[in-house]
């Protein structure tokens, strides 16, 4: 269910698995179509980039640009991770700083639409509304805006050079600090979302008991409330981390970054579309796609969740 | 009195930190609206003054290319919408009316394009077009797009299928119904606002998707496509016309759906 709760009908806790009985061919008529698809255009091309993560530059090509054949070139990873190693430092370094602050930023909100407004469901709705709106205007727009709200001349940095804050030469875009509050800002509301659903469940006679048994709100809040909406944490977090490790739009120096903050994507990117050097891209897709599964089944095993999709 | 009192604190706090992170998130949504009745003259960065004349010269700046990308976005949007949702219904129906051998690995593969970075799910697509030697054009970016809509379609729906009682589509069978009249009569009418859910979320990540797009696109210009390539040189303010118009659409159709949905619940409490 982890992944069920966005766009979902907010509500709709139903065992999914409660107890289908019937075997039928019916059901694989249903299933074939969508799963072949699945099939040949997922699994397929999943191998196909192994295949070309191992292809060694065509010998007869004289380094043609683009012209590799089959091979077994294992090299290739040894070459791309001493090369690329910042890049993907930085991509995880990156991706994980954005994904506790949009925690940070997502729960309390979440907390807030969920519990404080109960009370108040038209008030409740318009937040909810105001929460996916992002959703519904240009990813790339959005960020460009930032760009042009964060830029040299920008009112943010103008603001704070006159409260004497920041230096005269300072500059927040093509920075660090930028590129990971995009990625931050950018998935909020993948974060506040499943939080949200969680909590709007919470039975709020929890953390009453919590506190008759003369627990604080704090501690309330550590062992009654958080715990009680770990499935949407766990969820939220995945779907903001996932995604922003393999980002490459904010990292961009067309939008937040510079070539001092380019993450994994940006390689990849450019591996791929640019100088078609496709063993280097592929070898580093198998690289990052390993990492984020190693990571993700660390995190679901140690925040227990068992139920996925 | 003193809990009473800290815990109306707190809520006041944490009030105005959501407040401000409400701010935070439209910020840049009340920037791009504003910048599209800018009196611009190249690039659309310094504020010149307020102008409708970039709402009526959509389709004749830049010989049309903004215009044009937004129609192959539509298209690409809706195709893939319609395959992608009839793809994703099925399974989901599957999954939860009838007993699967294979039920772990079909939720694995379901699982997987989620859980997978964009841009290796593009570069993997752009390496098989590569070894198949398939051009790439619309049809790659339509055929990319069905792929990571399905997963969500399955998850959507498969909640409404989930709540669906049996017992009606049963009623319709003891009574005469054939397959076709009972799923067309009793079973589609009741999965429908999930599948209309399915659809939205569908077109919504379709219509947005830039990165997997870039690797599947070859010379297929989509909006975002078209957005990423302007910026560089300076996005024309008609960009955030087309931009704004999406999202002032979509905002009144979610209010509308859901005054709608209220209204009608007032209606049935009054009934019963």
């Amino acid at each position: 269910m982890a992944f069920g709760v966005i766009g979902g009908a907010p509500g709709a806790a139903v065992d999914v698995d409660a107890g289908p009985s019937r075997r039928s061919p019916v059901a694989l008529v249903l299933l074939l179509p969508g799963l072949a698809y699945l099939a040949l255009f997922f699994v397929v091309p999943f191998v196909s980039l192994i295949l070309t993560s191992f292809q060694a530059p065509d010998p007869l090509a004289f380094g043609a640009p683009g012209a590799y054949v089959p091979a077994f070139r294992w090299e290739n990873y040894v070459e791309v991770v001493t090369t690329y190693w910042p890049q993907i430092v930085r991509s995880f370094g990156y991706a994980i700083t954005a994904t506790v602050i949009a925690l940070l930023i997502g729960y309390p909100l979440a907390y807030f639409i969920g519990v404080k407004l109960r009370r108040f469901p038209l008030l409740q709705a318009l937040a909810l509304v105001l929460v996916i709106a992002p959703f519904f205007i240009s990813f790339l727009l959005r960020t460009f805006a930032w760009k042009q709200i964060l830029s040299d001349n920008g009112p943010v940095i103008t603001v704070l050079q006159s409260l004497t804050i920041l230096p005269d030469d300072a500059r927040i875009t093509g920075t660090p600090v930028a590129v990971i509050f995009g990625l931050a800002y950018n998935f909020i509301p993948f974060m506040a979302l499943p939080i949200y659903t969680s909590l709007e469940r919470l039975d709020l006679r929890y953390v009453e008991a919590g506190g008759d048994l003369y627990a604080g709100p704090a501690t309330t809040f550590w062992k009654v409330t958080l715990p009680l909406s770990m499935p949407g944490v766990v969820s939220g977090t995945l779907l903001t981390f996932i995604p922003a490790a393999g980002d490459y739009i904010n990292a961009s120096s067309d939008f937040l970054g510079s070539t001092q903050t380019a993450m994994i994507g940006n390689v990849i990117e450019a591996n791929f579309l640019r100088t078609q050097n496709y063993p280097v891209a592929a070898s580093l897709s198998i690289i990052l796609m390993a990492v984020i599964l190693a990571l993700v089944a660390v995190y679901i095993r140690r925040a227990g969740t068992r139920d996925l999709v | 009195m003193r809990r009473g009192l800290r815990f109306g604190v707190g809520s006041w706090g944490l009030g105005v930190y959501a407040v401000l992170a409400l701010v935070l998130l439209l910020t840049p949504i009340a920037y791009t609206i504003a910048f599209s009745f800018n009196d611009s003259v190249k690039s659309n960065i310094v504020w010149r003054g307020f102008t409708f004349d970039n709402w009526t010269t959509i389709c004749v700046v830049e010989n049309g290319a903004v215009c044009e990308a937004f129609g192959t976005s539509i298209m690409v949007g809706v195709v893939a919408t319609v395959v992608a949702t009839a793809l994703g219904t099925a399974i989901a129906i599957a999954l939860v009316r009838y007993r699967l051998r294979f039920r772990g690995a079909a939720t694995v593969l379901l699982f997987l394009p989620m859980a997978t970075p964009e841009v290796v799910l593009g570069a993997g697509l752009a390496a098989q077009f590569l070894t198949a030697g398939v051009l790439k054009g619309i049809g790659t970016i339509i055929l990319a797009h069905i792929l990571f809509c399905i997963s969500f379609v399955v998850v959507t729906v498969r909640a409404r299928v989930a709540g669906l009682d049996p017992s009606i589509e049963e009623a319709g069978r003891d009574l005469y119904a054939s397959p076709g009249q009972v799923w067309w009569r009793i079973t589609f009418p009741l999965l429908l606002p999930g599948i209309v859910a399915a659809a939205l979320l569908s077109f919504a990540l379709s219509f947005d998707d830039y990165i997997i797009t870039s690797f599947n696109r070859g010379a297929a210009t989509t909006f975002p496509v078209y957005v990423y390539t302007a910026a560089a040189r300076g996005l024309p303010a008609q960009a955030n016309v087309i931009a704004s118009a999406v999202f002032l659409l979509a905002i009144a159709l979610v209010v509308g759906s859901q005054l709608f949905a209220a209204a009608r619940r007032k209606r049935l409490a009054r009934l019963f």
